[in-house]
Order: C-alpha cells, then structure tokens, then sequence
C-alpha cells in the first residue's frame, strides 16, 4: 500500500476531525427528530390565537387554552376513551391468541411448521387495512360494526405476527434444560410452564403487549373505515381534519404521540431483540 | 394428552384468527372486485383504471415510494454503523432516534404541518431571517413541488426507525472477528462496510425493505394532513371510493391493484436480494 505511509503521518488531524465529523452529525440526527416534535410541543402549548397567527414564537409560552379547547370538544374525550379501550382490547387479544403459537414455534418439531410461519409472515408483506373494506359488511351483518371490539379484532390482525414472531424469539431465548430440570422435578408441563419460563419472559411479554398497543393506537385507515359514531381518536382527527381549526389538529397530534414517546422508552430494551430473530 | 398434539392446540387459535379474519376477508375483496350486475366481470377495473384520477394517483404513490425508500435505506444504513460503533451514549442516542416508531402516520402529518403551514415555522423562520416579506401558503395548488416534498420528508422522518431497527438488529448479528481479520488486511472503514456488513446483512435488507415497499404505497394519512386533495395517492382514492361515491366494487378493485403492486415489489425484492442457500452468518 502506497497510502500507508503518508496517513500514517498525517493520521492525527484527520482523525479528529473525523471524530469531529461524527459527532457532528449524530448530533444533527438526534436534532432532525426531536426538532419536529419541539414545534408540535410549541403549537400545543400556545394559545388559539398565537397557533393561528404569524410570527411564530420558538420558545414555549405555556398557554394550555389550546388543549382546553380540545378537551371540550364536541366528541374529542369520548374519541380518547374508544381510543384506549380498542388498543387495550388488541393488547390482550393479540398476546393470548398469538404467545401460544410462539412457544409452539420455539418448542417443537411438527409438520405444517413451515406452512405456519410462511401464513404469519405472509401477512406482513400484505397492505392489510385493505382487508378493512369486507370486514365492515361482515361485522353490520354480525353487530360488531361500529363496536370497539370489531375493530379490535382488525388491529389484532394487524399486530397479531408481530406479537407471534416477538414471542418466538423470547422463548427462544429461554433454554429447554430449565424446563426439563422442572419436570425430572416433579413438575407437569403445565406447571413448569407457569413456574418457570412465566416468569422469565414477562417483561418481554409485557413488551410486546405495549407494541401491540401501540400498533392499534396508530392505525387511521381501518378505524377509519369501521367507525362512524365511536370514533377512535386517529379516525376522529382524520374526519375533522378538512374542518377543524389548526390549534385543535396541533392538540390532538401531540396527544396521538405523547403514548408513543413512553411505550417507546419502556420496550426500548426489547426493540432489537425482537428483530434480531424475527427477520432471519 | 397426546403431546404430539400439543404444537397443533397452540397455533390452532392463530390459524383460526387469521383464516377468519386475513384470508377471508381477502377472498371477499377479491370476489368484490371481480363482481358487477350479478356476474363475474372486470366492470370494476376497468371503471377505476379508466377513472381520470388512476394515472395521477398511481403516479404520485410510485413517485413517492421511490423518493422516499432510498433515502429511508441510506439515512438507516448511516445510523445503522455509526450506532455500532458508539460506546457512551448509544442508549440515548438509539432512543431519540426510534422515537418516530410508535409515532403514527397522521400525527407525523400534523407535526410536518407545524412546519409547512402558512403562519408555520418554516414560515417564521424565513421571515425572521429576512429572507421573506410575508408568510407564503406553500401547501397549495401553487406549490406542487413543495406538497410533494412536505410529505416525502415527513415519511422520512417517520419510517427510517423501522428500518434503523431491523438493521442495528441484524449488525449485532455479524461476527466481529470479520471486521478485526479485515482491519488486520487494511481494509478502509468504507471496504468493510461494502465487503462485510453489505453483503452479511443482506436478510436483514430483505426484511427492512419489503416491510417499508409495501407500507410505502399504503401511504395514507400523511398526504390527508399535508395535501389533501392536492396529492391523490391509491390509498386515498380508495377512501372516496368507499365512503365519497359509495361504491365498494370499485374500492376492493382499486385494493387489489394495491395488493399486486405491493407483491409484485416484494417478489422483486426477495429476487434481488437472495440470499445463496446454505450460507448463513
């Protein structure tokens, strides 16, 4: 190598400029994210006429009569409420139907094993809201249309492979040895279940939960399309969107993302784990 | 019980959940879409493809893909090797950074709103700089380019974290005895990106960029906060169809041509980025 000499003598300016060049840059990522989110927070706290007015100011005036104005809207706290509870509904539907089938995947050989994980995977690769459209006329003729429970179990459908695939890799994670030392114990498959592999893995159960919680929080289009008086907070906005006064759009984004902000924090462990298995 | 049976009880609920509600539905799109005045006909697709708003809508949604997905993959790449080799701070700065994952497709319009709207921050800025007498109203009809990059750059902003996740996920994966036998040869910081991390990192590539394709052109509730009816996309029209005309034939229609687009792309995907059978990490 011809090059070597030369950087080798000149190595440390360039060096430190590099280290200069990337923290730089970091910086300015961390910056591309947290600024959109300084301005909504900015938008949020102002009042109705600074939010509609121009100049904008770039320091927070603490004025909460825009999020006043939201919660005394016509519709906004119950849109909250059916937000809640359709996202608690995905939550628990989604890890009792899909960790049985996790540990299943984790746990044993069978036939149809392949066939299984391709139908769960397939299901990702599909624009799935679109599977909304039936759905409203299946659940009219069945009463679930317009019912938190009907969207539920769309969302489900939504957040039911991830909830299989985390799940996958959490008890993946936990060797069999523990399990058969339960059971030369005395313990049945049941109990060695419950005793110990339950507790292991409930953080990153309660983990995916919250992801499951979080994908229902965020869908527009299927809430959308199967509500129509119990409006989900995200179909509400999107309904009102044409005519609602921009203080109150600024106010319900920011509601829409504060969750987002903690559920983020508290997974942030199990963010990558989950993918690390996932995606082979 | 027969412990052969067992696997077969715990994916029996999943299986049941998603025969009910992904492949059924999805045979009652496509019957839908296949179905006008009581007979099997392309009546539906026709009538959407021929409809003046298809050539727009369909152009806009692959405009966007296609702005938006490489400068996704490359922004996630760079965050991707520089996260692998911070040592302090890396925690935090992996926070920050995934923040938009569990931000939804229309409170990023909104947030992206703040910024374009007319009395916005962009607008302020400007004017504080001097670099503007009064306030432009850049969403509109007037200013298709800047719509077009409102959206795309709130989609940046948005949808990088999914795929900044998958990636650090799948760098952790790659030995680091392949990066110490490549600087023991002399290999740049650059060669080892393109010699090992590229190539090893290929499923995870797969998977980022599948998951992103298809949820490009599911591409919804950022262009009805942003542009409205300035920028129709597929899945807006779609919307109208369904809730505006009242006509579901043409709304499954117009899905399925979603659909076809979307798995034509994953196909292509998957064709591109193979990974040779028998190697594995």
């Amino acid at each position: 190598m011809t090059g070597s000499a030369t950087s080798q003598a000149a190595l440390p300016t360039p060096r430190k400029s590099g280290r200069f060049l990337y923290m730089a840059s970091v910086t300015l990522l961390c910056a591309w994210v947290i600024v959109p989110l300084y301005f909504l927070l900015i938008n949020t706290v102002s009042s109705p006429d600074t939010v509609n007015n121009y100049p904008k100011p770039f320091l927070p005036p603490f004025d909460w009569s825009s999020l006043q104005f939201f919660a005394s809207y016509q519709g906004m706290l119950s849109a909250l409420k059916n937000s809640v509870i359709v996202a608690l509904m995905t939550m628990v539907l989604s890890i009792t139907i899909g960790a049985p089938a996790g540990y299943a995947l984790s746990r044993f050989e069978f036939r149809g094993k392949e066939l299984f994980r391709m139908l769960v995977l397939l299901t990702r690769a599909f624009p799935l809201p679109l599977l909304a459209l039936p759905l409203a006329v299946m659940f009219i003729r069945t009463g679930l249309d317009d019912t938190a429970f009907g969207l539920a179990l769309v969302h489900t459908t939504l957040a039911l492979p991830f909830a299989v695939l985390i799940t996958f890799s959490l008890f993946s994670g936990i060797p069999v040895e523990l399990e058969e030392a339960a059971w030369t114990l005395g313990c049945t498959r049941f109990t060695a279940f419950t005793k110990v592999v339950l507790p292991l893995i409930l953080p990153g159960i309660a983990a995916s939960a919250i992801f499951a919680f979080v994908i229902s929080w965020n869908e527009v289009f299927a809430a959308a399309v199967l509500t129509i008086e119990n409006r989900t907070l995200t179909a509400f906005l999107l309904a009102k969107l044409g005519e609602a006064p921009l203080h109150l759009k600024f106010a319900g984004g920011f509601i829409l993302v504060v969750p987002a902000l903690i559920f983020i924090f508290a997974v942030r462990k199990y963010l990558f784990a989950m993918w690390g298995i996932a995606n082979r | 019980m027969n412990p052969r049976l067992l696997p077969y009880i715990l994916i029996l609920p999943v299986t049941l959940f998603l025969i009910v509600f992904f492949l059924y539905p999805f045979a009652l799109v496509a019957q839908e879409a296949f179905t006008a005045g009581g007979g099997l006909s392309l009546q539906n697709f026709r009538e959407v493809v021929g409809y003046w708003k298809f050539p727009i809508s369909l152009r806009n949604t692959l405009l966007l893909a296609a702005a938006v997905v490489p400068v996704q993959l490359a922004l996630a790449l760079l965050m991707a090797t520089m996260v692998n080799r911070m040592n302090r701070g890396r925690d935090l700065v992996l926070y920050v950074w995934t923040i938009p994952l569990g931000i939804s497709d229309l409170a990023a319009g909104i947030i992206w709103l703040a910024i374009f709207e007319q009395s916005g921050f962009l607008n302020s800025m400007m004017g504080g700089l001097g670099l503007i007498d009064r306030p432009a109203n850049f969403l509109s009809y007037q200013h298709p380019m800047i719509v077009f990059t409102a959206i795309a750059l709130a989609e940046i902003w948005r949808a990088t974290a999914i795929m900044l996740v998958i990636l650090v996920a799948g760098i952790g994966l790659i030995p680091k005895e392949y990066y110490e036998a490549a600087e023991v040869f002399g290999a740049s910081p650059w060669q080892r990106f393109v010699k090992i991390t590229l190539p090893l990192l290929r499923p995870s590539l797969q998977t980022a960029l599948i998951l992103r394709v298809v949820l490009a052109f599911e591409i919804f509730a950022v262009v009805a906060a942003l542009g409205g009816t300035i920028f129709p996309v597929l899945m807006g029209e779609i919307y109208a169809y369904q809730f505006d005309l009242l006509n579901g034939g043409a709304a499954a229609a117009l899905a399925l041509i979603v659909l076809a687009i979307s798995i034509a792309f994953t196909l292509i995907i998957l064709r591109v980025l193979r990974v040779p059978k028998g190697a594995t990490i």
